[in-house]
């Protein structure tokens, strides 16, 4: 049976991860490689690194990264952040990256998604939207790390990206997100029961009980986080056991 | 020992290559018939479109050469459905005809609508192939596909999703998995591991 996936999410600026404290068994937190390859050897069944680092050096610094990760990591990993067109895709997959994650410039410019898919595959091509629910009870997507609203509607967005060519959404809520409430799962069983493609959900995770929430009542192949792993609030090896115990399919090492 | 990447116009081989070094081996990535021909092992790995892929096979050469080895030859995801009979994919692809199966398209069902079948996923295996030794029972290997090989006489391993297809061929020297071993943790590494060692 295909197991849910759990995905740590790593924050990288200038080659450095900037979450990730307090880690026991690895040289260097700092160090995105390593800090990865535990997720690894922990279970971790996907990784996902975002470049957050703004300078020309830093992104070129951010390719050299990619390699590196793809030499020393068996598992499966998207790239995010920073990719404006298709000759950055382009350096990324070719860096070794299996998936990038394109958020901004695929609200931009929603050809940018068809082009990634034609030029690379659907399997290459994921699309993050950042949503937040406002009062009306509408889900609007905003631009540039959630600072930008713009006119679109997640669901409509959703759907527009999967026809377009998009082979994942990963969806953020920016009301969960940073709040370790539990995931947006109302919301993304909307998602993932009108999508043919899997969905991410990301934001919200404070405990073992809100991804066996997101996985069944919101309906998510897979779920995100960052802190609660990085700061150790969660294991991924506990978490993946007792998730297995509540009948969720888990891949266990 | 000469392990030969076979190298043509489908993406994601240099994950191998890495996965190989991981391992400690240093491949030769190649598209030329002689370096093909004169490896110990070849590894025919890929991701793209059947069509697309077969027509380049075709148009150089490489088709005859794949059809003629003799060697241990390992076909991963594309590369095992291009070793099948023929492929939906693109129409009704002709391809190199190592296997009798086919290649066809999932079909989402009422319970199981997603496709690509992305992830991870348990793989059942014939104990005795030595392909799968020193494996656990039922282990998870990674997956990203939209097209499966049918289940039939060169099956040695399967896998269920919308329904049950080919994880695994084996017909004298040529061997195919449809998961990623590149990708697939240590679980991974035995497979390639355990090819490497025919």
């Amino acid at each position: 049976m295909l197991a849910k996936r759990i995905i740590p999410c790593l924050d990288i600026k200038d080659g450095q991860t900037v979450k990730g404290v307090n880690f026991v068994n690895i040289r260097s937190v700092g160090d995105p490689v390593e800090l990865g390859a535990e997720y690894s050897r922990l279970g971790a069944d996907e990784l996902v690194f975002l470049d957050i680092t703004a300078s020309h050096e830093g992104r070129k610094t951010f390719k050299d990264l990619v390699r590196r990760i793809a030499e020393n990591i068996s598992i499966p990993f998207t790239v995010g952040g920073g990719i404006h067109e298709i000759g950055d895709v382009d350096a990324l997959l070719c860096a070794g990256a299996d998936k990038v994650s394109i958020n901004s410039a695929a609200i931009k410019n929603p050809d940018l998604i068809s082009e990634v898919a034609k030029g690379f595959g659907s399997q290459v091509c994921t699309v993050a939207i950042d949503a937040k629910l406002d009062e009306s009870g509408e889900w609007t997507c905003y631009l540039n790390g959630g600072r930008v609203a713009t006119e679109k509607k997640l669901f409509a967005w959703a759907k527009e990206a999967q026809e377009r060519g998009a082979g994942e959404i990963l969806f953020t809520s920016m009301n969960h997100d940073g709040v370790k409430q539990g995931f947006a799962n109302d919301a993304l069983r909307v998602l993932s029961e009108s999508l043919s493609i899997p969905v991410i959900a990301s934001g919200g995770a404070g405990k073992m009980e809100h991804f066996k929430d997101v996985f069944t009542e919101g309906k998510a192949d897979a779920a995100l986080a960052a802190s609660i792993f990085h700061f150790h609030e969660i294991a991924i090896p506990d978490l993946k056991k007792y998730l297995r115990d509540e009948g969720i399919p888990m891949r266990i090492v | 020992m000469k392990v030969v990447i076979i190298k043509y116009n489908a993406g994601n081989i240099f994950s191998v290559d890495y996965a190989l070094r991981r391992l400690g081996v240093e491949a030769t990535i190649s598209g030329d018939a002689d370096i093909i021909k004169s490896a110990d092992k070849v590894i025919f790995p890929g991701v793209g479109e059947a069509e697309t892929t077969m027509n380049y096979l075709r148009e150089h050469g490489l088709d005859n050469v794949i059809k003629n080895l003799t060697q241990p030859t390992l076909g991963i995801c594309i590369g095992m459905q291009l070793l099948c009979k023929s492929s939906e994919e693109g129409g009704n692809v002709e391809c190199l005809g190592i296997f009798d199966e086919v290649v066809k398209r999932f079909v989402p069902n009422e319970s199981i609508i997603k496709v690509p079948h992305m992830g991870w996923n348990t793989v059942t295996a014939d104990p005795s192939s030595p392909l799968f030794k020193n494996l656990t029972n039922d282990p998870y290997f990674y997956y990203v596909h939209s097209y499966h090989a049918t289940v039939g006489k060169d099956t040695i391993a399967t896998t269920d999703y919308i329904n049950q297809y080919s994880a695994a061929l084996h017909k004298d020297n040529f061997y195919a998995v449809q998961f990623h071993p590149e990708k697939s943790g240590k679980v991974g590494e035995q497979l390639l591991k355990n090819f490497l060692e025919l």
